[in-house]
């Protein structure tokens, strides 16, 4: 059956044309027409990230400016504490911080970043959410913020240890970013707001450019002999090796951040104890879950044979148990282990690092074991 | 030596009553990266169009069909071991298995190599 978004046109970001002059492989993702791997394919593009720097059209994101009405961050900041788990009112200007937004029963609505612009936050969201994220942020936040969404920026990533050095020849002031460092920033002379972060693992930056000027900046970026274009395909299992949570997939309106073993994410002046505890969507669930534990637990799973484990296998406690005890979320293959990696839900009496479980697979049962993750070593510049 | 093609993109190379099966290399192109490949057993019995091998990339498994009725008598252990082989030599080193036909008549639907080009063009 056709959803709602078969029906509507891809869109398209600023950066589309420059996709498909490049031999990119193109298919829906998010509502947009986007590039799934280049033609030296997903492996060699993930490789690539790893081993020197990637550029990625990640446009398809919302980016939303929220100004509180006063004309004080702070009180931007202290709203949206109404929404998220997380310490807004704690963020220093010039600062980036991973989010969720909840829902009044704990759940995930969306994952975000917020960076403390000095006179607003700027927030990134999924591209799948993002209609949904900005009702929801008018429905709460309309009488005191507001909410205006980032039409007309390009969002571009450059990830992986040559950044750093490719940056620094457009942006002077790029070397000198710590990890979650943030803020406006000129790169090639064009008003942009950098962020120390990505989503693959790597070191590395995004880099909000206006719309207008997007494709100059990533044909400069891919010019530089380090730098080669990498599709959705390798962003997919560079954040799988990086033990990152896709959203739809290893978190959703029906998991918690504490069942999502996120709880590194909830700064301790919100969780039970904390001078402002809860106070944000779903906090009577998620703080019990900090007392007492949730129930199920996301982990990191290695399957020990080659096969890949992949999203939607059932999950079993031992080899011929007939009832599954979990899921997994997201699996496949990572070219840097060049082993299969994956991630799921357990029984938090079965997520200690260590413990065995079975998968089906095309009605066999392989092997895994419960790892920690990352998968792959991270290598942020703290 | 007669190679026969299907529309699932699989070759069939006849040599008497015994096919050897692998994927085309227009097929290892699209499916990208091979990084894992599991085989038939070799005895199994096999129909036409069921399901015989899986052919993985980082992204996705593909099944690879049975492209005729038979049994397998011998699988490629090669390319269960070194995965790329398949995006390397589709047509040559990395065939997947061979069957001992039944019914050499199920040959009469595929395609010649005239015809698979015209197919993938």
């Amino acid at each position: 059956m056709l959803g709602r978004d078969d029906l509507l046109p891809l869109k398209k970001t600023p950066l589309h044309g420059l996709h498909v002059s490049l031999g990119a492989r193109m298919v829906p993702f998010a509502g947009y027409d986007m590039p799934v791997q280049y033609p030296p394919g997903v492996l060699r593009e993930h490789l690539h990230t790893r081993g020197s720097a990637g550029l990625f059209d990640v446009s398809h994101m919302g980016q939303i400016a929220l100004t509180a009405k006063s004309g004080r961050v702070e009180d931007a900041a202290a709203a949206l504490e109404a929404l998220v788990p997380q310490d807004i009112r704690g963020l220093p200007r010039g600062r980036q911080r991973y989010a969720q937004f909840t829902n009044a029963d704990g759940g995930i609505l969306d994952d975000l970043m917020v960076v403390n612009c000095g006179w607003y936050l700027f927030v990134v969201v999924n591209a799948a959410c993002k209609d949904a994220d900005e009702a929801h942020l008018r429905a709460h936040l309309s009488d005191t913020c507001v909410i205006e969404p980032l039409a007309d920026r390009a969002l571009i990533a450059l990830q992986g240890p040559k950044a750093e050095a490719v940056l620094a020849k457009f942006c002077a002031e790029a070397p000198a970013m710590r990890f979650m460092d943030a803020g406006p920033r000129k790169v090639m002379g064009l008003d942009c707001i950098v962020s120390r972060s990505g989503y693959t693992g790597e070191d590395g930056f995004e880099i909000s450019v206006p719309a207008g000027h997007a494709e100059e900046l990533a044909r400069a970026l891919l010019a530089e002999a380090d730098v080669l274009p990498i599709g959705l395909g390798a962003r997919d299992s560079l954040r799988l090796e990086a033990g990152l949570c896709l959203y739809g997939h290893d978190i959703d309106a029906t998991t918690t951040p504490v069942e999502a073993a996120l709880e590194w994410s909830v700064q301790k002046v919100r969780r039970p104890g904390g001078a402002r505890a809860g106070g944000f969507l779903g906090a009577e669930r998620i703080l019990a879950q900090f007392g007492a534990g949730a129930p199920r637990r996301r982990v990191g799973l290695r399957p020990e044979g080659r096969a890949p484990v992949r999203e939607g296998a059932n999950l079993f406690a031992d080899e011929a148990a007939s009832e599954p005890v979990g899921k997994v979320t997201s699996g496949g293959f990572g070219p840097t282990l060049n082993a299969p990696v994956a991630m799921g839900y357990l029984p938090s009496a079965l997520a200690a690092a260590g413990t065995q479980v079975f998968a089906e697979v095309r009605g066999q049962r392989l092997a895994l074991r419960v790892a920690a993750t990352p998968f792959v070593k991270n290598t942020y510049k703290r | 030596m007669t190679t026969l093609f299907t529309s699932d993109h699989e070759w069939l190379q006849i040599e008497g009553d015994v096919a050897t099966i692998g994927i085309t290399d227009y097929a290892q192109s699209q499916l990208g990266d091979v990084v894992f490949v599991e085989l038939p057993k070799v005895g199994r019995t096999l129909k036409k169009a069921e399901a015989a091998a899986v052919v993985e990339s980082v992204k996705a498994a593909s099944d690879v069909y049975a492209p005729i009725s038979g049994e397998v008598v011998e699988v490629n252990q090669a390319i269960t071991e070194e995965p790329a082989l398949v995006n390397s030599d589709a047509a040559g080193k990395a065939w997947f298995f061979k069957i001992r036909m039944t019914d050499k008549s199920e040959l009469g639907g595929l395609m010649d190599e005239a015809a698979y080009k015209a197919h993938t063009a």
